[in-house]
């Protein structure tokens, strides 16, 4: 029977102490912490958890082995689903599937299955070192494009059936988003980021960095010249979007992307780095996701009096709770019900501040959302000599455009159907790069549904 | 890693550098440019490909030492390597893509500055390959900074020479002669290409706009990733916001906005000017006890 014990509190840093470096806020559970919540799972007969995982992670099995100390076998029962546990324990929005399911959410706390899964997946990093053979090569190969979350988890179910695998990194380091736009205080890049691509790496995963696919190479020369049977594209939605309002391109606004890619990708915050970043006094963010929480927390640690300026309320913020949460704690000033409509600059040509117009919220939008109107007359200015926009991204348009054949939407995403399958014979996709900006998990679960059906695709050849 | 196959210094502080980089050296074309990250602690700086040989797998990139990682990159030496190397970037130029008819009955004037001259060169030598007549003007501060002048006179149908003194040349700036040539001469070209400091490009083009003479500039604006992520090369072309990375490096001289775009290359000097003296301390032994280089 279950314990029924309260959820068990996880450590995190504290907030006046995390405020001013860049080391991970969640400490995550010990052992001992583990098991105790692992206690409280029901073990349902039908589990709506398992459900709500994108990926279908077996979760009361791998908790009831977490639970009596048998911790490989529960690391073993992720792997057969998940080839990044470390990194969705940390960044999957567990709050709106598996957790936002748990039958123990309905009258009190869900099962933490965010921190198991994390902590059994840190646990696998570091216990299970016996060394990897890769499985036997079948004599096919796929090229994957992009070393994110999709092109990860693809490449790797793909190695383990057997073929050649290479993945094309466009950057200097693996990883896509989880290097250059995850800050290492929600994702340690070498104790964790690294680790799990060393993993997918032991499979006999090869990665190639500095190619750009559409540029260096194409997918045609991929296919025709260097004889890989299939792609897959997990290229991402590295895009920005700005605004389109006046002033947007003085010195001093920057898109979230080139803000984090800057801390990130190219440790600006480290003084043994070349990389300069721009912080200022005053910090304005433009957003209410993720990119807008991680980049206003980041400018925080770099010194500077940071806020969110979002055009809806605290209601419909897209953030995930816990990370409003942590922004909050950390002394982030929120301005909501407010949009900038011009970005103010100096005589020399610097922001020296956004006016902006308070809103109220009107009827619901296509997305289900009251959508924002102006509140007349409520124009006012905010001081600042930074603006950080972070409305978004979208598919970066250069594959479509050096491949015949590969059509995308009118969004710039490339059309793929279920199982990964593009408009070009032989060519997948998956991830952000066919759905737009998304998570972690989702862009996961495409590689791994795309690596099925790469599979069937050679296999009929 | 990109090994240095050949290191030779062109003028003060300008080195050339012949770079194995295979892939890159297949696929370019005139008119893109590379990423470079020197060490596992460089800047990705981008520069524009000065030279490409397939055969070779060699791409040639010439650097002039003004910030601390262009002063990185001069330091390294022949043997060893770049970190990396990652391109081609950007959009070819647009005569690339025209039919060879056409083509052959155009003119160009090409006018170049600095270390900007080198990556004039294989746009000349592509044309001269393909038989279209270019005249190359190249523009330095006195006859030691000149640079390319030989291998240029191969592939120009005509060189002219301008020094701000005088030492080698018309004396005066590059849009002096572009006023003797196009103005008092009465040359005619269909098309002005300029390649060098921000300001030059800026000059250059009003100087044409008066002879309503089509010109394409090359712009070397901050970049971070170089793929169209980053959003720091943001210009402003005919009043619309282009990316340089992904939509140039290539635009219509006469509608850039000069002042936006030499202002927006200025956003992290002082940081960089900060880096370059810290860099500088640290090469000459200097030990910081007060925490300036924090």
């Amino acid at each position: 029977m279950a314990n029924k014990i309260p959820r068990v509190p996880v450590r995190e840093q504290d907030p006046a102490i995390r405020a001013t470096n860049f080391e991970e806020v969640c400490y995550g559970y010990n052992q001992e912490e583990a098991i105790l919540e692992a206690s409280r799972c029901l073990r349902c007969k039908k589990p709506r958890c398992v459900e709500a995982c994108p990926v279908g992670i077996n979760i009361p099995e791998f908790i009831a082995a977490l639970h009596e100390g048998r911790l490989q076998e529960a690391a073993d029962i992720i792997s057969e689903d998940s080839s990044l546990p470390s990194i969705c324990g940390r960044v999957c929005p567990q709050e709106t599937q598996c957790e936002g399911s748990c039958i123990l959410g309905i009258k009190g706390e869900p099962v933490a299955i965010g921190k198991l899964e994390r902590f059994v997946g840190d646990w696998k990093l570091e216990h299970d070192t016996a060394p990897k053979t890769p499985a036997p090569r079948n004599g096919r190969k796929v090229a994957v494009i992009g070393s994110g979350p999709a092109g990860l988890a693809c490449a790797s179910d793909l190695a383990r059936m057997g073929y050649g695998v290479k993945i094309f990194e466009a950057l200097h380091e693996a990883g896509g988003v989880l290097v250059y736009g995850i800050p290492e205080f929600r994702l340690p890049k070498q104790r964790i980021v690294a680790r799990e691509i060393e993993e997918v790496k032991a499979l006999g995963v090869e990665i190639e960095t500095d190619v750009i696919v559409g540029r260096t190479v194409t997918i045609d020369s991929l296919m025709d010249e260097e004889g890989y049977d299939a792609v897959f594209i997990g290229s991402g939605a590295g895009l920005p979007r700005f605004m389109g309002i006046p002033g947007e391109n003085l010195n001093g606004v920057v898109s979230a992307n080139e803000f984090l890619t800057r801390a990130n990708l190219m440790h600006a915050y480290d003084a043994e780095y070349d990389t300069p970043i721009y912080v200022g006094q005053r910090v304005v963010v433009v957003g209410g996701g993720n990119v807008a929480m991680v980049a206003v927390r980041t400018a925080k640690r770099l010194g500077a009096e940071a806020t969110i300026v979002y055009r809806r309320s605290e209601k419909e913020l897209p953030a995930r709770v816990e990370e409003v949460h942590h922004a909050r704690e950390e002394g982030i000033c929120f301005r909501m019900l407010t949009n900038p409509t011009e970005v103010l600059g100096d005589e020399r040509g610097w922001v020296k501040g956004v006016r902006c117009v308070e809103m109220e919220l009107g009827e619901p939008d296509e997305s289900g959302r009251r959508s924002p109107v102006v509140k007349p007359g409520s124009e006012f200015e905010i001081d600042c000599d930074v603006v950080i926009m972070a409305l978004g991204t979208s598919p970066n348009p250069l594959l479509a455009a050096t491949t015949e054949g590969l059509e995308t939407s009118r969004r710039g995403c490339i059309t793929a159907d279920e199982h990964g399958a593009t408009t070009r014979k032989g060519v997948f996709a998956g991830g952000d790069a066919v759905t737009g900006a998304a998570t972690v998990i989702l862009a996961m679960g495409a590689g791994r549904t795309a690596a099925r059906a790469i599979d069937e695709y050679i296999r009929s050849l | 890693m990109y090994p240095i196959l050949e290191k030779r210094l062109l003028a003060e502080g300008i080195w050339l550098m012949k770079v194995h980089a295979p892939r890159v050296a297949h696929a370019a074309l005139p008119g893109q440019f590379v990423i470079v990250r020197v060490d596992k602690h460089g800047e990705r700086i981008p520069l524009t490909i000065s030279d490409f040989d397939a055969a070779e797998g060699s791409v040639t990139i010439v650097t002039q030492a003004i910030g601390a990682s262009t002063r990185k990159i001069c330091a390294l030496e022949q043997g060893e390597a770049l970190a990396d190397f990652a391109g081609p970037l950007g959009r070819p130029s647009e005569f690339v893509h025209m039919p060879l008819e056409e083509l052959r009955q155009r003119r160009y004037l090409f006018v170049a500055g600095g270390v900007g001259t080198a990556p004039i060169y294989p746009q000349v030598k592509w044309l001269k390959e393909h038989g279209v007549r270019a005249d190359v003007i190249i523009g330095a501060k006195n006859s030691r900074m000149l640079i390319y002048t030989d291998a240029m006179r191969k592939v120009a149908e005509k060189l002219y020479i301008a020094t701000d003194d005088g030492s080698e040349g018309f004396k005066g700036m590059v849009t002096g002669l572009i006023e003797e040539l196009v103005g008092k001469q009465g040359e005619h070209y269909d098309e002005c290409v300029a390649i060098g400091p921000m300001i030059m490009m800026k000059f250059v083009a009003l100087t044409t706009r008066k002879y309503a003479l089509k010109t394409t500039v090359s712009l070397n604006a901050l970049m971070v990733d170089g793929t169209g992520m980053c959003g720091a090369c943001r210009v402003t072309v005919g009043g619309r916001t282009r990316f340089t990375c992904v939509d140039g490096p290539e635009f219509d001289g006469h509608e850039v906005d000069f002042d936006e775009a030499m202002r927006r290359q200025g956003m992290y000097r002082t940081q960089e000017q900060r880096a370059a003296a810290i860099e500088a301390e640290r090469e000459a032994g200097h030990v910081c006890r007060i925490g300036l280089d924090k």
